[in-house]
Parts: C-alpha cells; structure tokens; sequence
C-alpha cells in the first residue's frame, strides 16, 4: 500500500434481482478482486440493491472504441428487415 | 446487576466502538475503505441503539437511547476498555491502519459468538437484536480476516505493523471475557451469556486467522480492566467529549 493510487480499477455489476441480467452501475478501487466484491456490497448494495454481485478488472474487459463507431453501429441503421415488424401478431399473443 | 445493567454494557461497547470507527472515515487508505468502515460503525451504532432503548425501557423512570448516549459521565458507561482507545501504536502515527483491523478482528470475533449465543437468550428482546446483529458481525469479521491475511502475509513493512497492532491491542482482550460483571442468576435464567464461555471458540478462530495471515498470537500479559465498573482509560474522556458535546452545548437542539 506504498503507493495506494496503484491498486486498479474494477467495474461493477449489479443483478437487481432473480431473472434479470446483471447491469453495470460503476467501479471502484481495490487491492484484489476480493476485496473489489467487499467493496461493491458496501458502496453499491447497501440499500438493497442487488441480490448479486460481479466485479471485474476494468483492465481486462475489451471494448469498442469511439473511432469504431461508423463502421461497428451504422451499418444496421437501414436494416429495417432486421426488425421483426412484417408479421402480422394473431390476436391473443400476449408476449410477443 | 440485572437485565438493564447486562443491556446496557452491551449497548456501551457498541455505542463507543461505533463511535471510534467514525474517526477513520475520510482517514482510511482509499474511500472505498472509507466506506466500508462507515458501514460497520453504523451497523454497531444501530445496535447501540437497540441495546440502550432496551436498557432505558427497563429503568423507572424510562430514559431514552438519546438520555443514555448523551446525559451519562464516564463512570457510568460500562464498555471494555478495548473500544474506547485510541488508533495509534507509535506516537507519530496516531492513527494506524493496522490497529483497526486488529481491533476489528477481536471485536467482531467476539461480538460473533456472543450474538451468535445471544439470539436464544430467554430474554425475547435481547435475542431479537442479537439475531439480528449476528449477521452483520459475521461480515465485519470476515472484512477484518481479509485485511489481517493480506497485511499479514504481505510486505514486511505490512507484516511488521500488523503483529505489532495485534501486539498492542491483545492486553485488552482478556476484559471481554471476563465473568466478575455478570450476575450468575442471569446466566441461569439463560437471559445472559458468561463470557468466559466465549474464549475457546473465539481463540479457535482467532488462531486459524493468525496461521493463515503468517502472524503469531501475542504472548504478552493482560489489562488491568475496569471498563465493566465504570473505570476507564484516559482516553475515555475525549470520546465522549466529542460524541456528547454538541447535545450538551445545545440542549433539545433538533434538525
């Protein structure tokens, strides 16, 4: 702890509760991931949250880059094929 | 010595431990430390609160957790001495990490078995808190194991520090479980725990912590006590000093 902005970065995911998917909330500092879990109980469930926590090492997770964004996301903007809206629903369909 | 006065030192050990782990937050190694800390001091606080509302329902007339917390001088508070000391090993490092944590550990291992004992008390309202307090010392303890394994078996600045904070704090344990303060009517009636009962489980844990984190159990002799009598520290003073000015420099103050 010599140096004590050295210990990394987490993230932090957060399932609200069963059936849902964990949702990011933040991240914090810790020294390893067992202490990050600690933490995230302590700074992102003490009201109840969550009934599960991931943490992850914020260093460890790959992500699109900004400059990517024409090439990753557009392309779909004109699929409209890709939306399931040519169907007719038959009446009854409740969860669809 | 009766129910109240058995509510009553239990709720003045976590009133002033409460109290003290306020002092470390914005003083911690990082905020989330911060953090963390805060939530253990609020959870011991609540169960102040539980224990001297119960204690001051029982006296005639009724006093409130507020009267109990604020209006009382230091005779008549009746916490271990282990609570109300100060952070510090070295004079130039008043407030030492490690000393937290060991302070930590032994505390909440205690406050684990005596809940843990507690929750069936015959007494309905003791065991009630304590059923419920059981659960949030058992993460205080295993917040306080992390960091004993981590410091411990860390860095030999880290390993150093951490044996000589467990040195400094073990002469007060033996305070916890000593019998002399509980009347022996209690315990037979089952309302209250003899807290010599409690040192073999608390040491069975205490050692495979100890093992695992490289440290070694210190060998040094006891505390003259007194807590439970109403005798305290030096430090005792400052404590309440802090805690009960603002009530006292402005009486029925609200906010």
């Amino acid at each position: 702890m010599s140096d004590r902005r050295s210990w990394p970065l987490f993230e932090v995911f957060v399932r609200s509760r069963r059936g849902l998917s964990h949702v990011h909330v933040g991240s914090l500092h810790a020294p390893d991931a067992e202490m990050a879990l600690r933490n995230a109980r302590d700074l992102y469930t003490r009201r109840q949250e969550g009934v599960s926590l991931w943490v992850v090492e914020a260093s460890q997770i790959t992500a699109s880059s900004p400059e990517e964004k024409d090439s990753f996301f557009d392309p779909a903007g004109d699929k409209i094929y890709r939306h399931p809206t040519f169907y007719d629903i038959p009446e009854g369909v409740e969860h669809l | 010595m009766n129910t109240r006065d058995y509510a009553l030192s239990l709720g003045d050990d976590a009133l002033v431990a409460a109290q003290r782990m306020g002092e470390w937050i914005a003083a911690a190694p990082q905020i989330e430390e911060d953090v963390a800390v805060g939530n253990i001091a609020l959870d011991l606080l609540g169960q102040a609160r539980s224990l001297l509302t119960y204690a001051g329902s029982l006296e005639d007339p009724v006093r409130t957790e507020d009267d109990l917390a604020y209006w009382r001088d230091e005779r008549e508070f009746h916490n271990v001495h282990l609570v109300e000391r100060s952070w510090g090993v070295l004079p130039e490092r008043p407030r030492d990490f490690g000393v937290l944590v060991a302070r930590l550990l032994v505390l909440s291992t205690y406050l684990c078995e005596l809940y843990d004992r507690l929750s069936t008390s015959t007494d309905e309202t003791l065991a009630a808190v304590a059923a419920k307090a059981v659960k949030e010392v058992d993460y205080h303890r295993d917040h306080a194991t992390l960091w004993v394994l981590r410091l411990g078996d860390g860095t030999e600045e880290s390993h150093t520090r951490m044996q000589a904070a467990l040195d400094a704090e073990w002469p007060y344990v033996a305070e916890l479980f000593d019998d002399a303060w509980v009347d022996p009517t209690l315990v037979e009636r089952g309302v209250a725990v003899l807290p010599s009962t409690l040192r073999d489980p608390f040491d069975l844990r205490i050692v495979d912590v100890l093992a695992r984190a490289t440290l070694h159990l210190p060998d040094v002799a006891a505390a003259v006590g007194g807590g439970r009598r109403g005798v305290h520290t030096e430090q005792m003073g400052y404590v309440l000093a802090e805690m009960q000015h603002l009530t006292r420099s402005h009486p029925g103050a609200t906010w």
